[in-house]
């Protein structure tokens, strides 16, 4: 009897664990769930229950959110800074990553780390320059700005990523494009691009939700409000003086990060492969 | 009394069987082959003895007690694995002081034991190298060393030549076969290669789809198979296998040869249309078919280098024979029955 | 007598792209110069920036030597700031990972709803930092605070005096650090998870079957293979958090009263707000000497992760 009561002592406490770590994690998205469809009267009442509905659920803070505000603008805005800022990252880390991997010898791999390593380098210590520089170069409040800074730093990840991928496809099928009449360049979009799609795939993504993520040059850039991406505008323009609209805030912090949060999911380990160099399958 | 011993192990992984009740024993002193194609069970066995794995059902027995609630480190047993499973952080001398840290051994006596085995295998001078800084063949003697430390009733090893270059093969199986009878204890081995288990097992046991097909010596397997499956398995080029009525025949290409080698003994006669040669050095092997007689595949005879080929050619039909004592005959089952009245042409 | 072959002379540029040593260079052009105008340049631009007088209501440039740095370094506030980066990034890196390996050894047993266990594990890190820290703004209300309800029904806290979660100084210290701890502990469970399956099954079964239980093999075995693995996640993990400027700029702007800035929240008050770039880009670059401490550790743990 007691290793039947020791088994279910186990595993009820190993389950206790996982529950309160998942609630730890997912605790705040339920929140703002379920905040985006309380009424305001059953928001703002001190003695409401708050886990759960004590009026009706509601849409109302959703029509205003699409309605009454620049969500829609803002959304449109990310979507267009994301497609082109991984427009500029395809085209500038494919070729690199490729360059890298069949460069001979160490310094390819050395060029490599030292590109990766940029990524290291935070917004936080290059915002304030590139303010001047943005602003000097007439882009100042534009989401434009953004599109041109962004790809600093999605190329560096991104080219790491490829180049680890590029590593990988065997250098036979490229030399037999070559033997039957390509050129270097040829025989790369011929026979390495086809193969090549999961990883670009990979790229695009990350590449999106890097952007997506963004919070500090989005800040530091933009102020006009039908410029910002939906990270920014969210949490700057939903708020009117000292009043928080607490309601559109959490709806529109759910429906912003949706989308980041299937993207990562699917691609987590892909992603990890990458940051750890390769050193982890 | 056996040194390890199965009762009836059988091992289902979901609806399937890996290991289908096979019971067999290792004696003390033993090198006992486990040998069979890729996927037959024999690793899942040798994991079911080392205690990584639950049987279904059935027992193991170490030196006569039933240990399949003990787990590995209470078995007395030592296992070298494929990879060999070198700790590669540790350097050569910790690896194999490593299982006598785990059993509180003190430091002068793990001394002493590491360095006897470190010097039995000949690798004294690469105590402080790292795994990553050692060939295959002084990978493969660590781990030796680090399963000899533990002074087991029983070493376990899970086809550790298969990671070696082909020269190296052959130096390393003598070697290996060398520190068996030399520590003089019980070892079962794992292998899929037939010359392996046949140069090196003082017993073989065949297995094939969880099932164990026959236990023997070199000799009784090579010589009087079970059934179709180890005189196919065992041989290169494998056993001829020809159909007759109720079963089948066999004889080995090296007993099939042409009438005039075989003069006197009592010899069946066999039409052989040779269709090529291959020569290879030091011996011929011929391909071809016989008169009459469905084969499973090529018929093969297997001719000693210095013997002549006058008049063998391609294309053309030759008496060969074999002696009667060479012949096997096997049942509808693919199992070995005994000879029918010697009757001259056909059988 | 054999023929030989006359092959027609072909104009030079024809092989232009065939030769490596062109086309090499040429496809990664674009992203050295890209990173070159766009990180480099703009970080001698800071300290360019750091040395001179230069603020937007007097664009001009004077030099000034290290005064700025000298203004900032006597500045309590800048202090201040320090010890709370400091205090921010270990205190998260420590909670966080070590919940990170706890989760990822509780993940990677088999249990029903594992997979959807890991997907909701996993969304703090990867939703985008403003919005989750929106989130925690809600939950750290003066008034509605969610966790002030519970505390407050389940009896452990007086509702005439509610915490200030973001308005006393050392329940906004804990506030921040949650929170970024709360970001990362999904990537250290990613990592952990990924680092563990990584170690061959061979080296795991040759442990047990030399004796070693659990906890030996977890720590005498498992831990050390992984080591190079980890040090990248913590590398990367106190990079995030050591450069964070929007964590503490939605939660608490810096306060109460400038007591939770950091450097990076600091900078941006002072360099943009402030309008006072001179000073601000002196205070971003107190982030240069730790990130090349930062960047030395992950050039070695990248050179030893192929053990």
């Amino acid at each position: 009897m007691t290793r039947l009561a020791r088994k279910i002592a186990r595993e009820s406490s190993f389950y206790a664990a996982v529950i309160t770590l998942v609630t730890f994690a997912a605790f705040p998205f339920y929140w703002m769930l379920i905040t985006t469809f309380k009424t305001e009267g059953d928001l703002y009442n001190l003695r409401s229950n708050p886990y759960w509905f004590n009026a009706a659920p509601t849409l109302e803070h959703l029509r205003y959110l699409f309605e009454d505000t620049l969500f829609v603008q803002w959304l449109w805005n990310t979507a267009l800074i994301g497609v082109c800022v991984v427009a500029i990252t395809l085209a500038v880390a494919v070729p690199a990553g490729y360059s890298l991997a069949r460069t001979p010898g160490r310094s390819g791999e050395n060029l490599g780390i030292g590109i990766f390593l940029t990524y290291l380098v935070p917004p936080t210590l290059l915002f304030l320059p590139l303010s001047r520089l943005v602003s000097d170069f007439g882009l100042q409040d534009s989401l434009w700005s953004l599109v041109v800074v962004y790809p600093t730093f999605t190329i560096p990840f991104c080219t790491w990523l490829l180049m680890g991928f590029f590593k990988s496809v065997p250098r036979e099928i490229e030399e037999a494009a070559i033997v039957d009449g390509c050129t270097v360049l040829g025989a790369f979009v011929k026979t390495v691009l086809p193969l090549s799609v999961p990883a670009i795939l990979t790229v695009i993504i990350f590449a999106f939700t890097l952007t997506m993520q963004e919070f500090v040059y989005a800040l530091t850039f933009i102020s006009s409000s039908d410029e910002k991406p939906v990270t920014l505008g969210v949490a700057t323009d939903l708020i009117r003086g000292d009043i928080f609209y607490w309601g559109e805030l959490m709806g529109a912090a759910l429906i912003a990060s949706v989308p980041v949060a299937i993207a990562y999911n699917l691609f987590l380990d892909r992603f990890i492969s990458g940051i750890t160099g390769g050193a982890v399958k | 009394m056996a040194a390890v011993a199965t009762h009836e192990i059988r091992k289902k992984f979901g609806d399937v069987v890996a290991v289908d009740g096979i019971s067999l024993e290792a004696r003390d002193g033993e090198f006992m082959v486990l040998l069979g194609p890729s996927g037959c069970g024999k690793t899942t066995l040798l994991r079911i003895i080392a205690g990584l794995e639950k049987p279904t059902s059935g027992q193991v027995l170490i030196d006569g007690q039933v240990v399949n609630d003990m787990p590995p480190r209470g078995r007395g047993i030592a296992m070298v694995f494929q990879s060999y499973g070198l700790y590669p952080h540790l350097t050569v001398w910790n690896n194999i002081a490593f299982p006598l840290r785990t059993q509180g051994t003190a430091r002068p006596e793990i001394k002493r034991k590491v360095e006897w085995a470190a010097g039995l295998l000949g690798i004294g001078h690469l105590a402080q190298r790292r795994p990553r800084e050692l060939s295959g063949g002084e990978r493969q003697r660590v781990a030796l060393a680090r399963a000899l430390v533990r002074d087991p009733t029983v070493f376990l090893l899970d086809e550790p030549l298969s990671n070696l270059d082909a020269k190296l093969r052959a130096s390393a199986r003598s070697e290996l076969k060398q520190f068996q009878r030399t520590v003089r204890t019980a070892t079962i081995y794992v292998t899929h290669d037939q010359v392996e288990a046949m140069g090196m097992g003082d017993r073989i046991a065949v297995i094939d789809h969880g099932k164990l097909r026959q236990v023997g010596t070199p000799t009784e397997i090579y010589e009087h198979p079970a059934d179709e499956f180890v005189a196919s398995f065992l041989g290169t080029p494998p056993m001829n296998l020809i159909e007759r009525e109720g079963g089948s025949m066999g004889f080995r290409p090296e007993n099939f040869l042409p009438k005039e080698l075989l003069n006197g003994t009592a010899v069946v006669e066999f039409p052989f249309r040779v269709d090529r040669v291959e020569y290879l050095g030091s011996e011929h092997i011929l391909y071809g078919a016989l008169d009459g007689r469905a084969a499973k595949r090529e018929v093969t005879a297997k001719l000693p280098a210095h013997a002549t080929l006058n008049g063998i050619s391609p294309g053309a039909w030759h008496a060969f024979a074999v002696r009667e004592t060479e012949l096997r005959y096997f049942d509808r089952d693919g199992r070995n029955t005994q000879r029918p009245l010697t009757r001259r042409y056909p059988p | 007598m054999t023929a030989i072959a006359v092959i027609a002379p072909r104009p030079k540029s024809r092989f232009l792209l065939d030769r490596p040593e062109l086309v090499g260079p040429l496809f990664i052009a674009p992203a050295i110069l890209y990173v070159f105008v766009l990180v480099a340049l703009p970080f001698f631009l800071a300290i360019y920036y750091s040395v001179s007088a230069f603020t937007i209501f007097d664009p001009s440039y004077r030099f000034v030597g290290l005064k700025n740095f000298i203004d900032v370094i006597d500045s309590d506030i800048f202090r201040r700031t320090l010890i709370n980066t400091f205090v921010f990034t270990i205190g998260a890196q420590i909670i966080g990972l070590l919940l990170g390996k706890f989760a990822a050894m509780l993940l990677m047993q088999e249990f029903p709803g594992r997979g959807l266990a890991r997907a909701l594990v996993v969304l703090p890190w990867a939703v985008p930092v403003s919005l989750a820290t929106l989130a925690w703004l809600w939950m750290f209300d003066s008034l509605y605070s969610v966790i002030n309800w519970t505390l407050v029904a389940i009896g452990l806290m007086d509702p005439a005096h509610r915490w200030q979660w973001l308005g006393q100084q050392d329940l906004a210290m804990i506030a921040v650090t949650v929170v970024h701890a709360w970001r990362l502990f999904p990537f250290g469970v990613v990592i952990f998870i990924a680092g563990f399956t990584s170690v061959p099954k061979d080296v795991l079964d040759a442990a047990t079957v030399d004796g070693a239980g659990f906890w030996r093999r977890n720590y005498q075995i498992i831990l050390p293979i992984i080591a190079p693995i980890i040090m990248i996640a913590v590398i990367f993990g106190t990079v995030f958090t050591f450069t964070d400027l929007s964590v503490v700029y939605l939660l608490t702007k810096g306060g109460p009263i400038n007591g939770t800035h950091v450097l990076g929240s600091l900078a941006f008050q002072v360099g943009i707000l402030s309008g006072d770039v001179a000073h601000g880009a002196a205070i971003c670059l107190f982030l240069f000497p730790f990130l090349l401490v930062a960047v030395i550790f992950l050039l070695r743990a990248l050179r030893r992760r192929e053990i």
